[in-house]
């Protein structure tokens, strides 16, 4: 086991990077020792490090990457469940499940998570209005307490530590292992319907009479219109095509997973490309592409959940400032809130080269981030004390209207409104001091926050 | 903990009776700044806890510091990282503008400003280095001058007390690199304030609140060096490049 190395850490946003020993534990063990270790200012586990803010970092402490910890350890195809280290990530755990017919239920953004962050997080994905979140599909876990212990912890069983665990940030202790339920599929295509909404109220309608009826939804909104046009956008919805809806050449191998390159971000970027006028003309363009009306169209999995990954380090576009992304969610209800903060966002001119929009369904967990709601995310270039303002605005909006922000992709909330935005953050500290009493598990995040004890 | 927009949460203050060091918390404060530190002289005698409390801080605190005594610093430093923990932002404010004329004729004059401007921010600043590295974050703003610029004969005591502080800061913050902590040097010009109450303002003058104002800025988007008012910055290059036999004929 490695002494661990000085490393400066920051979130996928680039922003503010402190200084952490980084050890890569091989095995469990390696990751016992080191949590039992410490240096008094305690450890955090941290996987592909796509948390946007300071949720894996851990200030003058200890950061474990668990990268190391990956694969497939057991695979049951007759109950659709797969066993698999918490280092894994699901982009990998996807190109070993697919062509053995199986899918997970909860897919987010990007493939370059791990299933370890992806719990630790509460992550949710297109299909959030029907199927939850990832825990909701952990049927148990392998947890590495903070006082060293290796402990199987079932979601049905034991839902106290299950629920300090998920969703916990990272803060309940370091997981190691989990068992996941999985859906079947007949090929690896997705049959994709794409409208266009030409404002707010027309997508929330499409929304709402329609998305029970798809297994996924998300909308690419403006956030640069204004007026009329306000949140024009394009709906996408679909669900796993079957295997009588490809072509008579693909049924051959309906689960065959295309090839799929990745191009680098180029090294620089012309700060112009984040101007709003640029930003402006790239949204003006994407809404133009889109088919006004198309049905069933086949498009790869890769393709509809993680259009991004073709792009490797794109987050590095925003130069050495970085960027932050804005995400929340109100409840149904709220839509004056909803529109009140697309109008400051139209007005302040802060847009994002695409912004999404969702329906979210019922949730579990003490402080998962998705409710029965509206949630919109957006990035943005880390920069100037106007959008500083901004952001602590629309926060005070969010929070008035009972919603809150993703706690997985927050680097500059007020710690003011985490009890308010999160009601369940009480209980949830209670059930993680059982596993913590110590206070060995620490981040930025839990620092900034608040979100455990007073311990530095 | 700073966050991803340059906001912090705690700050130390050295001279926390300074105009500029008051305006600079005060605004932090109406940001989201809620532990405040101020190291000052007299802590019976500092009036503006009530304030800064009403404003939303949490935790104000006058802590007993003199420049001067570099025998307590070692010792201020261990107990204010120990009862407070992290601290995101620690300011360096405090400085004795002294008297020129009477430092050119006594020497215990002149020695105790570069005591107080120089020596006693070496020795508080190394003290605290320590435990910023020790919590792998935090930035430290040291208020330097632009008279550190170029020494000029009318106040060259001043100003060599600011030039040996302002490269001391640019040296730490070189050594620093790679380990969390940032440093950003402030050089203002004329700030009209106690320090400079009865005297003839210079032109691009400034004011406490603007000075406050530049050094978020700068602490926000990472600043190395910050001129308050900006403009400074080229003036001072244009007479940093005056040859020595034309400068000295100005009358500043």
């Amino acid at each position: 086991m490695d002494g661990g190395e000085p490393c400066l850490l920051a979130g996928w946003g680039r922003t503010p990077r402190t200084l952490a020993l980084l050890h890569r534990p091989a095995d469990a063990s390696e990751v016992a020792a080191l949590v039992a270790a410490g240096n008094g200012r305690g450890v955090i586990a941290r996987g592909l490090g796509r948390s946007y803010g300071d949720a894996a970092q851990n200030a003058g402490g200890a950061v474990l990457d668990m990268t190391a910890l990956r694969g497939v350890s057991e695979l049951d195809l007759e109950r659709d469940r797969v066993t698999v280290a918490a280092g894994t990530s699901i982009a990998a755990l996807t190109r070993f499940l697919v062509p053995r017919g199986r899918f997970l239920p909860v897919v987010p953004g990007t493939g370059h998570v791990t299933v370890g962050g992806a719990i630790a997080s509460d992550i949710h994905g297109k299909s959030h209005h029907r199927d939850g979140g990832f825990s909701e599909h952990v049927l148990e876990l392998e947890l590495l307490t903070p006082n060293g212990e290796r402990r199987v912890v079932p979601r049905s069983s034991d839902r106290d530590a299950f629920d300090a665990v998920a969703g916990g940030m990272g803060l309940a202790g370091v997981i190691l292992e989990a068992t996941l339920g999985l859906r079947r599929i007949e090929t690896s295509r997705i049959a994709v319907d794409t409208e266009r909404a030409r404002d707010l109220d027309d997508l929330m309608a499409r929304m709402e009479s329609k998305d029970g009826s798809y297994r996924y939804s998300v909308a690419w909104i403006d956030c640069l219109a204004r007026g009329a046009a306000l949140g024009r956008s394009i709906l996408l919805r679909g669900d796993h095509a079957r295997n009588r809806e490809l072509s008579a050449a693909d049924r051959v191998r309906p689960l065959a997973l295309g090839r799929t390159p990745s191009l680098p971000a180029p090294p620089w970027a012309p700060s112009a490309l984040l101007r709003g006028s640029t930003m402006r003309a790239f949204n003006e363009l994407w809404f133009r592409r889109a088919p006004r009306e198309e049905r069933g169209r086949l498009q790869g999995l890769r393709e509809f959940f993680h259009p991004l990954d073709a792009v490797r380090d794109w987050n590095r576009l925003y130069g050495r400032r970085g960027m932050l992304q804005y995400q929340f969610v109100v409840p149904f209800g709220a839509e004056a809130t909803m529109r009140a903060v697309l109008e400051r966002l139209s007005t302040a001119g802060v847009g994002s080269f695409l912004a999404v929009m969702k329906r979210m369904g019922e949730q579990a967990g003490l402080i998962s981030f998705p409710m029965p709601g509206w949630t919109l995310t957006l990035d943005m270039p880390a920069a100037g004390a106007e959008l500083a303002t901004l952001l602590d605005g629309l926060d005070e909006l969010v929070a008035a209207a009972g919603g809150r922000v993703y706690l997985a992709k927050d680097s500059r909330l007020r710690p003011e409104l985490l009890e308010s935005m999160y009601p369940g953050v009480g209980r949830w500290r209670e059930l993680r001091a059982r596993l913590d009493p110590d206070e060995r598990m620490r981040s930025d995040l839990a620092r900034r926050l608040g979100l455990i004890g007073t311990a530095p | 903990m700073r966050d991803a927009l340059g906001s912090v949460q705690s700050v130390l203050v050295l001279g926390g009776t300074s105009d500029i060091a008051l305006a600079t918390v005060r605004a932090l404060v109406a940001d989201r700044t809620r532990t405040v530190v101020l190291g000052v002289r007299d802590p019976e005698r500092f009036e503006r806890a009530d304030e800064l409390r009403a404003a939303g801080a949490t935790t104000v605190e006058a802590a007993r510091f003199d420049a001067d005594d570099v025998n307590s610093h070692e010792r201020f430093a261990s107990d204010v990282f120990e009862r407070h923990g992290d601290i995101d932002l620690v300011l360096l404010a405090f400085g004795v503008l002294g008297d020129q004329q009477v430092s050119e004729r006594d020497p215990a004059a002149a020695v105790a400003v570069l005591r107080t401007n120089f020596v006693g921010a070496v020795s508080v600043t190394t003290a605290i280095v320590r435990r910023l590295r020790h919590q792998g974050h935090g930035t430290i703003v040291a208020l330097s001058s632009v008279a550190g610029e170029r020494a000029r004969k009318s106040n060259y005591v001043y100003g060599s007390s600011k030039a040996g502080l302002d490269a001391f800061f640019q040296g730490l913050g070189d050594s620093l690199a790679g380990t969390g902590v940032d440093v950003i040097v402030v050089r203002p010009g004329f700030v009209k304030s106690k320090m400079t109450a009865g005297l003839e303002p210079a032109p691009l003058s400034t004011t406490p609140e603007a000075v406050a104002e530049a050094t978020i800025a700068g602490v926000r988007r990472g600043a190395h060096t910050v001129w308050a008012p900006a403009a400074l910055r080229y003036v001072m290059l244009a007479l940093r490049l005056l040859p020595r036999p034309i400068f000295r004929r100005l009358d500043i």
